[in-house]
């Protein structure tokens, strides 16, 4: 099957008939439209039951969304559309989900903790975004109680159900973790009717679990699950090392993008957790980089989990879009006629360096952030969105001129050739050329400014 | 049972095989690969990825507190900080002459001669010589070491646009590799290969450098272009063939988060996992690209990475 139907494809399958109701002059137009995502099939009044269905199975994403969670917090992942983040962008991060066992006496103090983390970074706050509760000993209702313990320290926070016993999972939900629809992990071909039994008693996700990376055993427990009414799948090769991580989730990246395998079409679990944080930092990240949805750790070790949380951050990034922002004027600190005043580019990585290391410098500064369409420095000047002439525009919009006792302005050591233009630019002002990098900010507040 | 049939890519083109070292020295091959990254089901990885140790011809000034009480007093020795990185498993050194930088001690090219040459003797892999990143310096003293050391097959770096002509003149007449930087653009890259090549150096003694961007300064930017350039060489484009260089260690241990002790929110955690955390995850990151020798400097970043490489490997 392919993925996406062309535009003639889906003109067969409409009445043909040219009447204009959608808006568009023939039907062949409106159909290319369709083929190009740029209107919706609920414009043609006329379409057959037997065209809808057809329309509608050709247009379902290959990667099929899932939402894992219910409320605020719930994420959602899959819906991917391409190999490599360069092609598009990688749309919905992985959600990093911690793993505590059932009989863990401290469990609700781990909840209380993955709830809690949070980390800012260029604006943003970073989250964990959930608790696997795995089965440990006991029986399914010392399970049950278990998750009632996790869900009272860490309301809200999406939960995964981890254990083998479809009646250990069935007792968790029924003692009303159903209401936050975590997903049941899982069914393996040993246990997939009375799995999927309760996946669709509860309405929640369900992941599917194969030996070794065997997708084609991965494929029919996905072809029987969801004859047996189950609907919202996340898939698990079943893979324990690096390399089979690696392979088994490029050949289901592979297989659902490029051959439309709709039994394939469902988001990655990866399981990270490794007996050091470091060994599972490594595996974590390869899960980032290479096509996971949820990654399992074991771990809580925070300088970890944030470099992981900031290489999702980076690699969810869309290419096309850089985070920015806005372009004004900034106070840090309780600035005064007298501060000193600096210019940088709107590029949130470079703002964020900048402002934190005025901050750490302890010098009330203005800065100001000059529309560079979120480059950072050098880019923007060498695509001649930073020049002297959007410095000055900058410099005078802002009306900073007439807030200062001083009329000196401070430029990025990286375009230092530009301070005799700008000083032309903004006659009366005197430009002064800082450092390269903003780490070194601060000396340079605390000497060659003062000096 | 549902058959699925594994989803191939056929690639016409290869990474070209680069060996350094030999002559007195242990030799070390990367590149060669026939696939994307470790994608043993579809082609060959026939090298390990090299791991190589960041090693300062004097005592680095500023480094973060996690680096200096890794190393401790070896950080006053470069021969004996080289034969320790080799013992902990590093494949190659990387001896930077950063006291050669006219800001940090402008040492001149007989130190620098002296400096390559204990290390040489100290330790039987091999060598990856830096000069002290500016200009004119780089090419005095860089030239000197070539022309002592020569048919030692060091790898020169950074050989850029603007001093190219130098080292690879250096490089073909003493019978040295070159380490070529760009920053980080798929064009650029190629176009200073072919500069590189028009002058008459082969292109199997050619490293590329696509500049590093650390973990969160700019890292995706990096992986990116190095995940484009692999494309385009697997894709047959010959002046994107060469194996893949990343400076990590110094892009890691450079941010905030690979130094701050105190004032840091309490979400970052100990500096003791967060700088070798940043400095890893930046590493397997660019490994994952395609990264062929990938710098490192602190010593449990260097066996976290061995391991993955171990495992990378047995699959491909």
């Amino acid at each position: 099957m392919t993925v996406a139907l062309t535009g003639l494809q889906i003109y067969k399958l409409l009445p043909q008939t040219n009447c204009k109701e959608c808006g568009f002059p023939t039907c062949l137009a409106f159909a290319m439209k369709l083929a190009q995502k740029g209107t919706e099939l609920d414009k043609c009044p006329y379409v057959s039951e037997e065209s809808k269905t057809a329309l509608d199975a050709a247009s379902a994403p290959p990667i099929k969304l899932i939402t894992i969670g219910a409320g605020e917090r719930a994420f959602e992942i899959g819906n991917e559309v391409v190999l490599f983040r360069h092609e598009k962008t990688f749309y919905h991060q992985p959600g990093l989900v911690v793993r505590v066992k059932s009989d863990d006496p401290d469990l609700a103090g781990i909840a209380a903790k993955v709830d809690a983390y949070e980390v800012e970074r260029v604006g943003m706050k970073l989250r964990l975004d959930g608790i696997t509760v795995q089965q440990s000993g006991g029986d399914a209702a010392a399970y049950a109680a278990a998750v009632d313990v996790v869900r009272a320290a860490a309301p809200g926070l999406p939960l995964i159900l981890a254990s083998d016993d479809s009646a250990a999972v069935d007792a968790a939900l029924a003692a009303g973790a159903a209401a936050e629809r975590p997903l049941i992990q899982g069914a393996t071909a040993a246990n997939w009717q009375a799995m999927a039994g309760v996946a669709k008693t509860h309405g929640c996700p369900l992941s599917l679990r194969a030996v070794d990376g065997d997708l084609g055993a991965l494929a029919d427990l996905s072809e029987q699950v969801r004859a047996a009414g189950v609907e919202d799948l996340i898939l698990d090769p079943g893979t324990t090392s690096l390399a089979g991580d690696l392979a088994a989730f490029t050949q289901l990246r592979r297989l659902t993008l490029k051959k439309g395998a709709r039994a394939l079409g469902y988001p990655i679990i990866a399981d990270a957790g490794a007996p050091t944080w470091q060994a599972e930092l490594v595996r974590a990240d390869q899960a980032i980089a290479k096509y996971a949805g949820i990654i399992i750790l074991d771990h809580f070790v925070p300088g970890a989990l944030y470099a992981m949380l900031t290489l999702r951050q980076n690699i969810y990034t869309d290419p096309q879009k850089p985070i920015q922002v806005e372009p004004k004027l900034y106070e840090i600190g309780a600035v005064n006629a007298d501060s000193p005043l600096l210019i940088t580019t709107n590029f949130s990585l470079t703002y964020f360096s900048v402002s934190g290391e005025v901050e750490s410098a302890g010098i009330p500064t203005w800065l100001l952030v000059a529309d560079c369409d979120g480059q950072s420095v050098l880019t923007a000047w060498s695509a001649g969105k930073l020049d002297a002439e959007k410095i000055a525009k900058t410099v005078k919009q802002s009306g900073i001129g007439d807030r200062l006792n001083h009329k000196k302005l401070v430029i990025p050591g990286h375009v230092a050739g530009l301070s005799g233009e700008t000083e032309e630019e903004l006659p009366g002002w005197q430009i002064m050329v800082g450092p390269r990098d903003a780490v070194d900010i601060p000396s340079y507040l605390k000497t060659a400014w003062n000096s | 049972m549902t058959a699925v049939q594994t989803p191939v890519e056929k690639w016409p083109g290869a990474v070209r095989e680069v060996t350094l070292g030999g002559g007195t020295r242990s030799a070390v091959t990367v590149g060669g690969e026939t696939t994307l990254p470790f994608l043993g089901f579809e082609g060959s990885t026939p090298h390990r990825p090299a791991l190589a140790v960041e090693v300062f011809d004097s005592k680095p000034n500023g480094w973060s507190p996690e680096l200096q009480s890794a190393w401790g007093e070896l950080l006053d020795d470069p021969a004996q900080w080289a034969k320790r990185a080799v013992e902990l498993g590093a494949d190659l050194i990387a001896l930077r002459l950063d006291s050669c930088h006219p800001d940090r001690g402008d040492n001149d090219a007989a130190h620098a001669v002296d400096k390559v040459k204990q290390v040489l003797a100290a330790v039987d892999v091999p060598l990856l010589v830096y000069g002290p990143g500016m200009g004119d310096k780089d090419n005095e003293v860089l030239v000197a070491v070539a022309e002592a050391t020569k048919g030692e097959q060091l790898a020169l770096g950074v050989c850029e646009e603007k001093n190219y002509r130098t080292i690879v003149a250096a490089a073909l007449g003493n019978g040295h590799l070159i380490i070529s930087e760009t920053p980080i653009d798929v064009n650029l890259a190629k176009q200073l290969n072919i500069l590189v090549s028009d002058m008459g150096l082969s292109l199997d003694r050619v490293l590329m450098d696509p500049n590093t961007g650390g973990l969160g300064s700019g890292l995706e930017y990096t992986y990116s272009v190095m995940e484009r350039l692999r494309l385009a060489a697997l894709m047959g484009d010959s002046m994107t063939q060469q194996p893949m260089i990343c400076q990590v260690g110094g892009e890691s241990w450079r941010q905030k988060e690979a130094r701050a002790v105190d004032g840091v929110p309490e979400a970052w955690g100990d500096l003791a996992a967060r700088g070798v955390a940043w400095e890893i995850s930046t590493g397997v990151t660019l490994i994952e690209a395609g990264a062929d020798i990938v710098l490192v400097r602190h010593p449990d970043s260097l066996s976290a990475l061995r391991a993955a490489l171990d495992d990378l490997v047995k699959g491909a």
